[in-house]
């Protein structure tokens, strides 16, 4: 491996910082109720970030015979570079965060296959007709930051994931399944899953009308996390700030949603997927509040945002190898509010409950709005679910409908182990549906 | 799919006949029931501005490799971006793909093909310098700057060049190379808490002239994100919608490409009863193909990701199910032709069953043909995106018009339309004489995005579709 740093002080440049990821990860897929692959992807490369005469230069690969190259592509480059607004930061106070676990490098395939079909097995007791897949994956990323001004820092991470769901088809009427959960610590209790998967099926043993118009809406852990999240938190980027297209850039410190609400961005939560030491520039770590109690409290920024809007850097930057970095949420942490979930469903008279969504996302969301079609779904009717809705879309403006925020459940709930977040029921949502 | 928003890879030329014996000679003494490696060099630039400045100029260059192996049934994947010792990554694949086997391997007969095929190259950006490139962009990012009430835009140009070498253990071997240009421009205004966002995003098969002559659609787009803050909302339900191409170009990837995909449906028996070859979907005036043989577009290539020759394939004829997507394994475990659709988005993936170019062929009606007798629709234009899972589908507006009485009048903010496939092709009652391509998009799959394809279709009107609120 060359020593690249010091090619790029030998070629001169006043600041610069090589950026080296090494991962493997190991997945197996079923398909059809069984073992069906057994996959093994290794990715290395490197990333020589420089700045010079005062702008930003960037040029990566994954090919070790080409990284001698990178110097003078970055020489080439950084005359059209962007004009950059910080320096690259020294070494820092780094927390301890679990994200390395020894268990998941030494997992056997063999335990990984039983895992799997134990799953499947489990659910096709029952509903024999489901057609399963799964997936059950292991992986260590390893990534390391050297810079000019003395950083050299680097840390490995594992990461094990289980997910598996299943189609039922029943005439033209289909019916998709999913439950899966990460972490970089393992884990081994996946009975949960098969719980969660059998009570889907279950509540969508029916079909019912889709109540329309403004009624209550309760989003689930996942369907806040479908349907919520990305809108709202979309403003609290460094970029949108920087530019003035977040809708709340100028309104820091101000009421925003309801205060029943406060939002954290916290990297440093032992085994979540997304948790580290430091950020993708080596600022360390740290919780966060973006929202607390309803009130803007923080955006996320990165050196360059951070150095744009004359803040400091709030360890928000993530970055993929060929990328310049950018600002960016890492584990969410939504915190519960006081009501028992059961209770959520009290004195609806007629409402739905969305548990996941189909093309959100895919529309301008800039403003904080969301639209999608409810692709898992139920009719609330009298307090009760009485069966699954299909054809039914949902569209709002995701501060209004916190804004008209009617409760929120008293635990909160690990999604996919990347995003911590209760159960909230709103008002402010438009249901549509197929006549 | 999803409109661009990113992509990029470049090569170093390689001897070929050199990687070509390596690779053949990492396949003797395999001991699989089949075995398949791909080799694939890439490089690629990027130029993206964020409201007045640049935000980033880069370019990044990639190499690795894959085995993929079959042993009874079962597959091992393994790739790699160090690619010196191909025998012991062929040997790991074989590995892998026996301790997952119990059943038999099988695949569809093909000729095994030797080819060496050169990019489709109608203006090869490699002849551009950098800072041209460039300067065409900072021209249109001042274009959507001279409207006023402008508060940010983003404008991307993206160009990669991609080698791929391919020997299989039956004889094949092909060499494709492809090069690919994109460029997404949009516009933001903000009055207060609404933000809104026009834009548009397009593609090309090796032709840097796509970046040529955009000066109107660059106006008009600075244009709409103003006028969207003054635009009102709309009520959700169901309405008679008119859909431009390439609107209606995504629909027929969402509605129809993916239920469409072999890998859905070969190993389920209801499906297979429910997806039968013959089955109405339309009314008689409905024909959707797709091909990688359609040429030069962004979905076109001569071989497939398994040295699958590609054709043409018709989905759905006068109304009725005709064809599908396939993959060796979906077409022989079906009993049907390979289509050459198993296409991989780099080294780093198995190949898996795609869309290709996915086209409604046109009709008769002229617009003014499809608006007549709409008293109260909407007119939706261009796209954000579109998603499907299992019979339900979106699509997403880029931007929305109301119709009444046969005319197209003021413009809405955007709406996302959904749709189900057992009824919504039958609601399509009106296709339009004007064929265009959308090229603009990517498709994701299986973890695989954004792949390269595109889509088409002339305007298409649609009964009872359902609309969000906007």
């Amino acid at each position: 491996m060359a020593d690249l740093l010091q090619n790029a002080k030998d070629a001169g440049f006043e600041q610069a910082e090589v950026y080296r990821i090494t991962s493997q990860s190991q997945p197996i897929r079923f398909e059809a109720n069984r073992l069906k692959e057994a996959t093994r992807r290794d990715t290395s490369g490197a990333a020589l970030r420089v700045i010079q005469d005062g702008r930003l230069g960037l040029s990566a690969t994954t090919d070790p015979a080409a990284e001698g190259e990178l110097p003078g592509r970055v020489k080439e480059l950084t005359p059209f570079g962007a004009e950059a607004s910080f320096e690259l930061p020294g070494p820092g106070d780094y927390p301890q965060v679990q994200i390395y676990d020894e268990a998941i490098e030494s997992l056997t395939f063999d335990a990984m296959v039983q895992t799997g079909q134990t799953l499947i097995d489990a659910v096709r007791k029952d509903w024999p007709d489901l057609n399963c897949s799964a997936s059950v994956s292991r992986g260590v990323h390893r990534q390391s930051l050297v810079n000019t001004a003395g950083l050299n820092v680097s840390f490995p991470q594992t990461s094990y994931s289980v997910g598996f769901g299943g189609e039922l088809v029943r005439g033209d009427d289909m019916l998709s399944v999913w439950e899966g959960f990460g972490a970089s610590l393992m884990f081994t209790d996946t009975d949960w899953m098969i719980e969660s998967l059998i009570q889907q099926l279950e509540r969508a043993r029916n079909t019912a009308d889709t109540p329309t118009g403004q009624v209550p809406v309760i989003f689930t852990p996942r369907g806040v996390s479908a349907a919520l999240l990305r809108p709202l938190l979309g403003g609290f980027n460094g970029k949108s700030v920087m530019t003035g297209s977040s809708p709340i850039g100028d309104r820091l410190g101000e009421k925003v949603i309801d205060e029943r609400i406060s939002i954290f961005d916290d990297p440093t939560i032992d085994g979540a997927i997304g948790s580290r030491p430091f950020d993708d520039e080596g600022i360390p770590s740290r919780r966060m509040a973006l929202i607390d109690h309803g009130v803007a409290s923080n955006f996320l920024y990165d050196l360059q945002t951070a150095g744009r809007m004359n803040a400091t850097s709030t360890g928000a930057a993530g970055r993929g190898l060929s990328t310049l970095p950018g600002p960016g949420t890492s584990v969410l942490d939504v915190a519960p509010g006081d009501t028992p979930y059961e209770d959520l469903f009290l004195g609806i008279k007629e409402g739905i409950l969305v548990e996941r969504l189909l093309g959100a996302g895919q529309g301008n969301e800039m403003g904080g709005d969301f639209k999608a079609n409810v692709s898992l779904g139920y009719k609330i009717e009298n307090g009760k679910i009485v069966g699954r809705i299909k054809d039914t879309m949902i569209s709002g403006n995701v501060y209004d409908a916190l804004s008209k925020l009617e409760a929120v459940s008293d635990k909160a709930e690990w999604v996919y182990g990347s995003l911590r977040t209760p159960a909230i029921r709103c008002l402010g949502v438009e249901v549509a549906a197929a006549g | 799919m999803e409109a661009n928003t990113s992509q990029s890879p470049t090569l170093a030329r390689s001897t070929d006949l050199t990687i070509r014996d390596q690779m053949q000679d990492a396949l003797t003494g395999h001991g699989a029931d089949f075995v398949e490696i791909r080799l694939e060099e890439s490089d690629s630039s990027r130029i993206q501005y964020r409201a007045r400045e640049i935000e980033e100029i880069g370019r990044t260059s990639g190499r690795g490799g894959s085995v993929r192996a079959a042993v009874k049934g079962g597959w091992g994947f393994v790739s790699f971006n160090d690619t010196d010792d191909l025998k012991s990554r062929v040997k790991l694949a074989v590995e892998q793909a026996r301790a997952v086997g119990g059943e038999k391997t099988t695949l569809a007969e093909t000729e095994p093909q030797v080819a060496n095929v050169p990019p489709v190259l109608m203006n090869d950006p490699a002849n551009v310098s950098l800072s041209d490139k460039k300067d065409r962009m900072d021209h249109y990012n001042d274009l959507i700057w001279s409207t006023p009430g402008i508060q940010s835009s983003t404008v991307i140009y993206g160009d990669n060049r991609r080698r791929v070498h391919y020997v299989n253990s039956e004889g094949a071997a092909v060499d494709q190379e492809f090069v690919h240009v994109i460029c997404y421009i949009s516009a933001v205004a903000r009055e207060g808490g609404d933000v809104q966002q026009a834009g548009f995003s397009i593609g090309s098969l090796g032709d840097f002239s796509l970046i040529d002559g955009l000066d109107d659609e660059v106006r008009a787009v600075g244009k709409r994100a103003v006028d969207l803050l003054k635009a009102p909302g709309i009520e959700g339900g169901d309405r008679t919608v008119i859909l431009d191409p390439v609107l209606a170009g995504v629909f027929a990837h969402e509605a129809f490409g993916h239920l469409s995909e072999a890998d859905h449906v070969y190993e389920s028996d209801q499906l297979k009863e429910i997806m039968v070859l013959g089955r109405k979907f339309g009314q008689p005036h409905l024909n959707i193909i797709d091909g990688g043989a359609i040429p030069s577009l962004r979905g076109s290539m001569e071989y497939d990701d398994e040295g699958t020759p590609t054709k043409r394939t018709d989905l759905i004829r006068d109304g009725v199910l005709v064809g599908r997507l396939h993959s060796r394994e979906t077409a022989a475990k079906m009993g049907e032709a390979p289509s050459g659709n198993a296409r991989a988005i780099s080294f780093n993936h198995p190949p898996i069953v795609r869309m290709t170019n996915t086209i409604i062929e046109p009709g008769d009606a002229s617009l003014e043909d499809l608006l007549e007798g709409v008293d109260d629709g909407v007119y939706v234009r261009n796209w954000y995106g579109g998603m499907t899972e299992m019979e339900m589908f979106t699509f997403s507006s880029g931007e929305a018009y109301r119709i009444r009485n046969g005319r197209i009048e003021e413009m809405v903010r955007p709406v996302k339309l959904s749709g189900n496939v057992f009824k919504t092709l039958h609601q399509i009652d009106g296709i339009g004489n004007d064929l265009g391509m959308n090229q603009g998009g990517g498709c994701g799959k299986a973890g695989q995005s954004p792949l390269p394809v595109s889509n088409g279709s002339p305007h298409i009107r649609i009964q009872n579709c359902l609309v969000s609120g906007a």
